[in-house]
């Protein structure tokens, strides 16, 4: 069911971990949903040295957290909100359809841990930050993220 | 992969090589039509109904008591619709649990759609259903009580023989799901006192495709699949004369084997014991009345798709309750009907075993299971928050 990328992630996720003096945090997801997506970033310049991720879900949530952070790392800010789940999911080669909210969760994350930065160096936040609804779970549980 | 370990008896078994001997010769030379008159019809219909002999003896029920099906999903549906339309002008109520099977639960809702009124009713937190339960929930509009023999998921086994006995006082049907415990404990049908029992040949190493129902003789149900006259005119199709052969094969070593149970059991046990070291781990089910291979635990932080997956790479199959796992995305009914949060059912984990399970595979599974759980804690943004 999941493509030998989506496994590889999973398998070897890169940048797992915290990063102590990260200067944009983002969390998305919860554990009534199934998937909780937390990204650490080091922003210097504008760019993104350093990524790091936990996360708790599936095979697919991990893996496109490794994926996404993979994708970004390096990458200065602007790049970094341009990031789309499609992309993550074109660079997996493809997830099953009822995980593509996975990818969803990881452009989440990214924008969340932006969003984190943008309130720390009193940048106004000009982007959406909401999910467009990733799984029925939420919403049957009435909590959201 | 250090090794292989088949730990996911519940979803299906191997096929044992003495129940594939005994069906060969059913797909070379014996290829007939039991309803043919010829020799080659006479040499199946021959097959069948020792098959059907062996089965009754296993049970102990008379023969013609068993009718074949394709699988344990088609007894659960024939026995539902058929008992619950065939006696509507009785009664359009019916009583069943939350933690059945789903070819049980949507064949209610499909009842439902037709006018009947099901209760599903609740169990304790180790899937216990009450007698007293049961008998509080009969109308006198009930006609049909439909109560699995042993879970699936959780593994508890159900008092079925005294509900029966409520159910029977009451004068309405009752039907036991034993797709989990024929084969795995002690069925004995006539001390049970059922009207209905289904099984399911590839849960105790026959090959999928085929089933039975256990329709006691006076019993009537409406047919499900209607035919050519097989099954004494009450399942139409021609019969899967190799598989049916193989269930009956397959049956006798089960019930040759049920003393090595206690070797699955103390299995179950050691996995179970050792596992729950694991801090911030549970165990769903109770410690007693209990499945022999059935071992099923949680464990927080992480979620189970993740783990099962990780097990897989190690060379271990398992299953898991989790929403991640399914299509649906909904979680494990039966773990949330025992009371457990959607949060801590995300992170449950099934290891069903079978007599062809080893200590070594205990040990291996006990050698693997630990640091995988560890592992995917570290990556867990909820370990070390709590």
């Amino acid at each position: 069911m999941y493509t030998e990328k989506v496994m590889d992630h999973f398998a070897n996720p890169r940048n797992v971990g915290e990063i102590a003096d990260a200067n944009a945090v983002g969390e998305v997801g919860n554990a009534t949903c199934g998937d909780i997506m937390k990204i650490y970033m080091k922003i210097e310049n504008d760019v993104i040295v350093d990524i790091k991720f936990k996360t708790f879900g599936c095979g697919a949530a991990i893996a496109t957290s490794s994926m996404a952070t993979e994708l970004i790392k390096g990458k200065t800010v602007s790049e970094a909100l341009s990031l789309t789940n499609k992309a993550v999911v074109e660079a997996l080669d493809g997830l099953p359809p009822a995980k593509i909210h996975c990818s969803v969760l990881a452009e989440e994350a990214v924008k969340a841990a932006i969003a984190d930065y943008y309130k720390r160096i009193g940048k106004e936040v000009d982007f959406v930050l909401d999910c467009d609804g990733c799984c029925a779970t939420c919403h049957k549980h009435g909590e959201h993220h | 992969m250090d090794r292989f370990v088949y730990a996911d008896n519940a979803a299906t078994t191997s096929v044992l090589p003495e129940v594939m001997e005994s069906m060969l010769p059913y797909l070379k030379e014996f290829y007939g039509n039991p309803s043919s008159l010829h020799r080659k019809g006479r040499e199946a219909k021959r097959a069948i109904d020792d098959a059907r002999m062996r089965i009754a003896e296993a049970l102990n029920c008379k023969a013609n008591e068993i009718y074949f099906t394709s699988c344990g999903s088609e007894a659960d549906n024939w026995a539902i619709k058929g008992a619950a339309k065939a006696r509507a002008d009785k009664g359009k109520h019916i009583i069943t649990t939350k933690i059945e099977h789903h070819a049980v639960l949507h064949a209610m809702r499909s009842l439902e759609k037709e006018g009947f009124e099901v209760t599903y009713l609740d169990v304790d937190n180790t899937g216990y259903v009450s007698p007293e339960r049961v008998e509080k929930a009969l109308r006198p509009d009930t006609t049909l009580v439909c109560i699995m023999y042993a879970n699936n998921e959780i593994g508890t086994i159900e008092p079925i023989a005294e509900i029966a006995k409520v159910v029977k006082a009451h004068g309405a049907l009752m039907f036991t799901d034993a797709v989990q415990a024929v084969g795995h404990i002690p069925v004995n049908i006539s001390e049970l006192g059922v009207d209905l029992l289904a099984f399911s040949g590839h849960k105790f190493h026959a090959p999928k495709g085929v089933g039975a129902l256990y329709i006691r003789n006076g019993v009537r149900i409406e047919t499900l699949i209607d035919g050519g006259g097989q099954e004494r005119s009450r399942r139409g199709g021609t019969e899967n004369v190799a598989e049916i052969v193989g269930m009956a094969t397959a049956l006798d070593l089960a019930v040759s084997r049920l003393d090595e149970m206690e070797r699955v059991e103390k299995m179950r046990d050691r996995l179970i014991d050792e596992i729950l070291k694991i801090p911030n781990s549970f165990l769903n089910g109770g410690r007693t009345r209990r499945l022999p291979g059935n071992v099923n635990v949680g464990f927080e932080f992480i979620e189970g798709e993740s783990l099962l997956l990780m097990l897989d790479m190690a060379g271990i199959c398992a299953s898991t309750g989790s929403a991640c796992s399914s299509a649906s995305l909904e979680p494990s009914h039966v773990l949330l009907s025992v009371g457990l949060p959607v949060e801590k059912a995300h992170g449950s984990l099934r290891l069903s075993l079978s007599p062809e399970n080893t200590a070594a595979d205990i040990d291996y599974i006990l050698e693997k299971l630990p640091p995988i759980v560890q592992r995917l804690r570290d990556m867990s943004p909820l370990y070390n928050k709590g």
